[in-house]
């Protein structure tokens, strides 16, 4: 596929491996913020080719992931609810809430239905008047002007069976967070390609100041995250910290003004719940109130549905970086893909699913407490 | 997240007034809302597709230019690889002065 | 009127009578009515008019309670299935395709010439007649390609609601051949990893069909019956065969997985030696889904020793079932029970069995 494919050339590759190899003097540590991002380097293997030289530690990139326990809940009170389908993008349905899953909720009866869009969900809507059709609106900044078009066209059209739920979330707060905790390692950071797509990156230019970080903008194939892990070695070595574009076909510096001004119509921002993470100011889009009558929070009382997270999850560490998926105790043992303690073992682009299904082989399979043994950067 | 692929547009049209395009995607096609890139695609541009969205128009130009000097950089490590390898006072030495 | 048409008429009269949400007009010439499952006179008309003819059988014709058959063999291998598929009819074939040869593929896996079929139709109340003999036909034409009988069959009807359009049971039974008996416990190290065809075909079209993506002629079913394949294999490679099966539910690595687990032997899979189809490559790039975890319904794995892994693929690529089969991996005695991929930029994964279906990731 055109403007796909070639950004897996293997020589290419390789060469821009040796190159990040050749050039680092030490081993930096960095953060890719997107879990399409870790798909792609654990898939790849793309950590085993810079070892030595980059050591990448995964942030808390899938909306999926940290999306709070109570939304889920929220959720699964709605699929619940006779004469409701519940709309959702695939990887939520495998999502634990405090209970259950979705696909749970759906063996009992309840009405649940993978999108591909959430234009599909609204249409959804329209041929069906007599249904209440609601939209797990989750993501980041890539897919707010996806959910608020949505919005926006169903109040165009009048049509009143359609609602979303909200659970969005915003990048830069999330890394000045990071950055500002105690225990931060991270040297810099690669930033999500998509979400600059929509955002432009000018709101990192002072993150990057203030800290003193690099952060390059990076698309999502494996040319892309080596030439990003490159372009990041090279300013670390220099002492540099600037925000620079590898993703250079698809961002620019302004992002994309139409999209952007839709999301600001419709949303706002709003504090938000991280799971795994806790609350972070002004992290989170909540729709505006003209929209009202389409938040299904609002719309059908789920206001007093709350949850407290289970304690043996270590979700927050893995999401914050601050240890990798092998070094969580539960990791291959009460936690697995069948049966998960916390998303990012559920999602698929969660840090600990890619550990499993693709970077087990390396641990050699052993024992949790081993393979962390051999993991640990002492 | 943010699963954005290209895809090429091969026809336009609207919903209302909503504007939106048929994009292949090697092969397989789908209707995508062009609202948010409607003012810089016609019919043969690629743009990049999230949830049924273009967020983006594919820079071809710079895509160009990028990957070329990608497969330049390529290209002299393995020139650099075969120097490397050829021994001093063999006839390279001069090649490499 | 006959007093066995009139019963029928006072039961759906009485049905709805009975307040039972039962929509279906009298006049309903072209739907299946809870009637055509009874046994009576509509059941009888249902076989004699619209199975009867297509499935051409001498057993069949005899509407005897079972059929008489008697084959000349070691063995024999029986399997089942129950085909469940939404939508019904989709590009490449239909709920019918897939239920004769599914299960004339599930006997061929074993080695075995498949020789009958039984068919079990579970219809919905209100299906289209016009569909079921669209199903009917294309079953009719698969069994008669795979050189099969359908020599007994069932029909029931249940309530608008309780069916999905149709559930088809299908029973197959095969002629073990003792010289040929692939088995998922015979894999060694060393042994080569073949695949017949290009992957991902099938899943893809009905995930493509009830997504509502658009798609050209390049995506459709793979649905096909791999007995020219079972032959090709039986021809070259003989009684050295180690194993066969067709990647269904779960794909080209699920099926891996569950023959390294029984064999006891790890994998190694090369990427770039893969073959999957553009269109269907790029579906898998639009929902994120990994081309080795989709359905296939037209394609098997073999695994042979290295030694005559050449001649196995002359011979399948010799059938234009099998013209791309390919070598993909290599047996290995390292990590049992696991299968490892060599990506294209040279790095390792491990490609494991999922806990459930691959799910459309797109955020």
């Amino acid at each position: 596929m055109k403007y796909l494919s070639e950004y897996r050339h293997a020589g290419i590759a390789r060469a821009l491996a040796k190159e990040i190899r050749a050039t680092a003097t030490r081993t930096w540590v960095m953060m890719e913020v997107c879990g399409g991002q870790t798909h792609t380097i654990v898939k790849q293997g793309l950590d085993e080719l810079t070892e030595g030289a980059v050591e990448m530690v995964h942030g808390p990139g899938c909306p999926v992931c940290v999306t709070p326990l109570e939304q889920i809940d929220r959720a699964l009170a709605l699929a619940a609810r006779p004469g409701v389908v519940l709309t959702s993008f695939g990887d939520m349905l495998r999502v634990p809430g405090s209970e259950c899953d979705l696909f749970q909720i759906r063996a009992r009866g309840g009405n649940v239905r993978i999108v591909y869009s959430p234009l599909d969900a609204l249409e959804l809507a329209r041929k069906n008047p007599d249904t209440e059709v609601v939209f797990f609106a989750v993501g980041f900044e890539t897919t707010a002007p996806a959910n608020a078009m949505a919005v926006y066209r169903a109040r165009e059209l009048g049509v009143t069976n359609f609602s979303v739920l909200v659970s969005h979330v915003t990048v830069p707060p999330a890394m000045l967070a990071l950055l500002s905790a105690p225990d931060n390692r991270v040297q810099a950071f690669l930033a999500a390609g998509h979400v600059c797509t929509v955002m432009g990156y000018s709101e990192y230019e002072p993150i990057a100041a203030t800290y003193h970080v690099p952060i390059i903008v990076t698309g999502f194939e494996p040319l892309d995250l080596l030439e990003g892990m490159l372009m990041a070695v090279k300013q670390l070595e220099a002492g540099d910290a600037r925000v620079e574009n590898q993703y250079v076909r698809a961002v620019r510096r302004e992002g994309n003004v139409p999209a952007r001004t839709l999301v600001e119509q419709v949303f706002e921002l709003t504090d938000r719940q991280w799971r795994g993470i806790g609350e972070i100011p002004l992290s989170g889009l909540a729709l505006r109130e003209e929209f009202a009558d389409y938040d299904a929070v609002r719309k059908f009382s789920l206001e007093n549905i709350h949850a407290t997270e289970p304690a043996e999850c270590h979700a927050g560490d893995v999401l914050r970086g601050k240890i990798k998926p092998v070094q969580c105790p539960a990791f291959g043992t009460l936690c697995t893909p069948e049966r998960p303690l916390g998303a990012p073992m559920v999602s698929s682009e969660g840090a600990c699913a890619a550990y499993y299904n693709y970077g087990r082989f390396r641990t050699g399979g052993m024992a949790p407490a081993v393979a962390a043994a051999s993991e640990a950067r002492v | 997240m943010c699963l954005g692929i290209p895809g090429r547009i091969i026809e336009l049209h609207h919903d209302g007034d909503l504007a939106m395009g048929t994009i292949d995607f090697g092969g397989v096609r789908r209707d995508v809302c062009l609202a948010y890139v409607q003012d810089e695609v016609s019919v043969g541009d690629y743009v990049i597709v999230h949830v049924g969205f273009a967020i983006s128009k594919v820079d071809e130009a710079e895509a160009k230019r990028t990957f070329e000097a990608l497969e330049e950089m390529s290209q002299l490590e393995e020139l650099q690889f075969l120097k490397d390898a050829i021994p001093p006072g063999a006839i390279g030495e001069e090649a490499r002065a | 009127m006959s007093s066995a048409t009139k019963g029928i008429e006072e039961q759906v009269g009485a049905r709805i009578a009975a307040g039972l949400n039962c929509a279906v007009p009298f006049n309903t010439s072209d739907r299946v009515l809870l009637g055509h499952g009874s046994g009576g006179k509509l059941s009888a008309a249902l076989v004699r008019d619209r199975f009867l003819p297509k499935f051409d059988s001498a057993e069949l014709a005899q509407l005897g309670d079972a059929a008489v058959v008697s084959v000349e063999s070691d063995a024999i291998a029986i399997s089942t299935d129950s085909f469940v598929v939404s939508p019904l009819e989709f590009p490449g074939g239909n709920i019918g395709t897939l239920a004769v040869n599914g299960t004339v593929n599930d006997v061929a896996m074993m080695g075995a010439r498949p020789l009958w079929l039984t068919v079990g139709f579970i219809l919905e109340e209100g299906l289209p007649l016009e569909v079921l003999d669209r199903v009917t036909a294309s079953m009719a034409e698969a069994a008669r390609s795979a050189g099969v009988a359908i020599v007994a069959g069932d029909t029931k009807v249940v309530e608008r609601g309780k069916a999905d359009g149709m559930f088809i049971n299908t029973t197959g039974v095969g002629a073990i051949d003792s010289s040929f008996r692939p088995s998922p416990e015979k894999a060694r190290a060393g042994d080569a990893i073949i695949v017949t065809g290009e992957i991902g075909a099938h899943g893809i079209t009905i995930m493509a069909a009830r997504e509502g993506l658009e798609f050209d002629a390049d995506l459709a079913s793979d649905s096909a019956a791999l007995t020219p394949l079972v032959d090709a294999l039986r021809e070259s490679v003989g009684a050295e065969i180690r194993a066969l099966r067709d990647p269904t539910r779960g794909g080209v690595a699920s099926t891996l997985n569950e023959i390294a687990a029984a064999s006891r032997v790890g994998m190694v899979l090369e990427e770039g030696a893969i073959p999957v189809p553009t269109a269907v490559a790029a579906a898998c790039e639009m929902l994120g889904l990994d081309a080795l975890y989709v359905a296939n319904e037209g394609v098997c794995v073999a695994i042979v020793p290295p030694d005559l892994a050449d001649l196995a693929v002359t011979a399948l690529r010799a059938r234009p079932l099998g013209r791309n089969a390919r070598v993909i991996g290599r047996v290995v005695a390292e990590h049992p029970g696991m299968v490892v991929m060599r990506t294209s930029i040279g790095g390792t994964r491990v490609v494991d069995m999922l806990p459930g279906d691959q799910l459309p990731r797109i955020c």
